[in-house]
């Protein structure tokens, strides 16, 4: 077998933490060498728990890290030939800049061949001499743009100068890959972007591998050769930035990178889509009737004269961004976002034109929520950490209660449903949020809101669990927020699962 | 209401009356003593009476000694502990460390009184081994004293920096020795700082273990109760010193750490 040329590999790597928390879940990636590879997604995704795993603190529950085609998941991280930039830098505060920079340097032994009288050439593992590793330091220096500051104590530097210092300790040694986490976080606005561009050339100067770690999209858009977007613990989608941007796999992805309108469509004909009450062509084939999410980004509306283009609408906001004009538009109870470098009166009639290559479809993923659920005593059912009311009698067609709750069949049959295991399904439109926590038959934390042109689609999550339950809704809540779930009694369908129970 | 108005300097007066009464006074009075003869005329002989004795400079030698073997045991045993505290991921460890500070909230003398006994039960006759006897009845009263401030200190650590160590190449051994170690010093000094001085004088430790031999609190202590407040007031004074430079070599070291940990936060 040849040598692969991916530096990197992560098979099927999976982190549970000793709380049973997934942070990681089916990883798998590869980065070919000399690739600048950015890790993309909100906070606690799990996108710095990958890299960890890469740098050797934190070992994958199951799955295989190889570097160079040899399987390093056990490896200590400093038997690793790979360096970390921490997020908070974490220089040696008991060492000036000179030492912080030479401390792997020290730690380091190479190999040196000498010849000896009688001419021939024997080798020594030895530690660097002096010479070198001054010589060392000094380039590194030289890179990271801080010359002279050998002798100063860190803690006179400045947050964008200890970041440099961090990112000359970790290339002083050479490493096949450098790993960055989130580097950039602490420095201002403007620090940041000159760091990003000195970054990504000294990523081409170097031709070491980068991985870099971030939340912010437009920096990981800026920087890399290749995104990897994760979200909960799973790589959503991998490509370059181009690809990630124009080809959103998702609405997850299509929402967390950039700016983005999202509709729920349906596919009414060939290349043809319908959403906010209008045919549009597209270039996503899908098979008729099949629901869709459609996004369309900002700056791929364009506007026209009303009567013109697919659209028309009334112009609810126009807001001037530098660049563009962002203007929100209303078409019945729909809200679309534009950008546009052109402004439109507030109160205006506008005509809005969607270029087939602005309409991006994507496959629904949530119609309807699934859940495994339990009969209790009262005949209510248990699931997703919750006991709703029910109507049990769905179980077996043409059954009925009887005054103590057991079930009769239509063949007369008396069964006693405690404890039977049933498939739930309750749709996306049929939950119901409230304030009020202990109303309700579950409750839990808003975890995403997406909006959706009329409405906002949500996932409450458990504590408990961690359940989920996707919903629509069409006020405004707050990711975060507290919220009982309410379901009503006939939007729950149960069916028995196909268990050996009956007989 | 204007009369209940006070000005920064004025709410020093109490402080200053409180400084004035228990610290200067009593330090100018050790002072005056210290240079004077029972007639009260000035006279350096009371300084040159301590060095000239062999008596008193053996005293000071042992109380060193003592002190310096005591700041060594609970050092070693000390850090490890403060250590697994501070830095694993035991359960109940608020629990462990409790159990380590507990016996400070119980009256000394009964702790060494109890102590005592159980000496006796392994050494029969415990006035054989008066100076181990001393150093282990110290060790065990001052041993939390030592562990506090080794624990803060270590629990401060940023974990990142032993992370960075280790992504450098420092096996386990290299990070403890060039990241752990240094870092904790502040805590080493400041524990040290605790345990050295209070050894030197602690007498009643002795007292209760039947270890004879003086150290610089019982020699304080029987010059001033043979009313030879002269001799007593200069040796006071000697020992003042002694901790003072002591105080001050330290804090230098610890001053230099103080400015590098500002750096991080």
């Amino acid at each position: 077998m040849s040598k692969s040329e991916n530096i990197i590999e992560l098979i099927d790597v999976r982190k549970e933490f000793d709380d049973e928390t997934i942070a990681v879940d089916s990883f798998n990636l590869q980065v070919k060498k000399g690739e600048f590879v950015t890790f993309l997604g909100p906070s606690g995704c799990g996108k710095t728990t990958t890299l960890r795993m890469i740098a050797g603190f934190d070992l994958p529950t199951s799955g295989k890290i190889l570097l160079n085609g040899e399987d390093i998941s056990s490896l200590p991280p400093n038997k690793r030939p790979v360096n970390t930039v921490f997020q908070k830098y974490a220089l040696f505060p008991h060492l000036n800049v000179y030492e912080n920079i030479a401390f792997g340097l020290r730690l380091k032994k190479k190999e040196n061949t000498y010849k000896n009288a009688d001419g021939q050439s024997y080798s020594k593992v030895q530690k660097l001499t002096k010479a070198e590793i001054d010589k060392k330091v000094k380039t590194a220096l030289e890179i990271v743009d801080l010359e002279g500051f050998e002798k100063r104590s860190v803690s006179t530097l400045s947050g964008g100068q200890q970041q440099r210092i961090a990112i000359a300790r970790a290339i002083v040694n050479e490493p096949e890959i450098l790993l960055l986490d989130e580097p950039l976080g602490a420095l201002d606005l403007k620090m940041r972007k000159e760091m990003q561009i000195e970054l990504k050339k000294m990523h081409q100067r170097l031709g070491i591998t980068f991985i870099y770690v971030t939340h912010d999209q437009e920096e990981a858009l800026t920087m890399s050769d290749k995104v990897v977007v994760i979200n909960d613990g799973e790589i959503q989608q991998i490509g370059t930035p181009t690809e990630i941007y124009n080809e959103p796999i998702n609405t997850f992805v299509a929402d967390f990178i950039g700016e983005s309108n999202i509709f729920n469509g349906a596919v009414v004909g060939k290349l043809k889509v319908k959403f906010c009450g209008a045919t549009f062509d597209c270039l996503d084939d899908y098979e008729i009737n099949q629901l869709v999410d459609v996004v369309v980004r900002p700056e791929d509306i364009k506007i026209c004269q009303p009567g013109e283009g697919q659209l028309k609408g009334k112009v609810i906001s126009s807001v001037f961004k530098g660049v563009h004009y962002e203007i929100t538009v209303a078409i019945g109870k729909f809200e679309i976002v534009i950008q546009s470098t052109y402004t439109a009166d507030v109160g205006s009639v506008i005509g809005l034109r969607i270029e087939p290559d602005g309409i991006h479809l994507m496959e629904k993923v949530y119609t309807v929520n699934k859940y495994d659920g339990v009969i209790t005593k009262t005949n209510t059912v248990e699931f997703g950490d919750g006991e709703f009311e029910c109507d049990v009698t769905q179980l077996y067609k043409g059954s009925t209660l009887d005054e103590e709750g057991y079930l009769i069949t239509a063949q007369g049959e008396k069964l006693d449903l405690t404890g039977i295991e049933v498939n739930v399904e309750v749709d996306t439109h049929d939950i119901l949020m409230t304030d009020d926590t202990q109303s309700g038959g579950a409750r839990g934390n808003i975890i995403s809101m997406i909006y959706k042109g009329d409405h906002y689609r949500y996932i409450v999550r458990t504590e408990e669990n961690e359940e989920d339950y996707v919903l629509s809704c069409p006020d405004m809540w707050n990711t975060g927020d507290l919220v009982g779930i309410i379901i009503s009694k006939d939007k729950i369908k149960l069916t028995l699962k196909p268990t050996g129970e009956e007989k | 209401m204007k009369g209940l108005r006070f000005s920064r300097s004025q709410l020093c007066i109490p402080y200053a009356v409180f400084l004035i009464l228990f610290v200067i006074a009593p330090l100018v009075v050790i002072v005056y003593y210290a240079f004077t003869n029972g007639e009260g005329q000035f006279t350096f002989d009371n300084f040159i009476n301590f060095f000239a004795s062999t008596n008193t400079l053996g005293t000071l030698l042992y109380s060193f000694s003592l002190a310096i073997v005591t700041t060594l045991v609970c050092l070693v045993i000390a850090y490890p502990t403060a250590y697994i505290l501070a830095r694993s991921n035991i359960r109940k460890k608020y629990v462990l460390l409790l159990l380590f500070i507990l016996p400070m909230w119980i009256n000394f003398t009964l702790r060494i009184t109890a102590l005592k006994e159980i000496l006796s039960l392994f050494e029969g006759n415990i006035s054989s081994y008066p100076f181990l006897n001393s150093v282990i009845g110290m060790t065990y009263d001052f041993l939390p004293f030592m562990i506090l401030p080794l624990y803060t200190s270590l629990q401060k650590l940023d974990n990142s920096l032993l992370e960075a160590a280790s992504d450098l190449g420092a096996n386990k051994l290299t990070v403890f020795l060039r990241v752990t170690l240094p870092l904790s010093v502040p805590g080493i000094i400041s524990g040290v700082t605790m345990v050295l001085l209070p050894s030197m004088t602690n007498y009643v430790v002795l007292d209760m273990l039947y270890n004879s031999t003086y150290i610089m609190g019982s020699l304080i202590g029987s010059y001033f109760s043979s009313y030879d407040w002269n001799n007593g007031s200069m040796i006071s004074l000697i020992l003042l010193i002694i901790i003072f430079i002591v105080t001050l070599v330290t804090n230098r070291f610890s001053d230099k750490d103080a400015n590098n940990r500002g750096a991080i936060l």
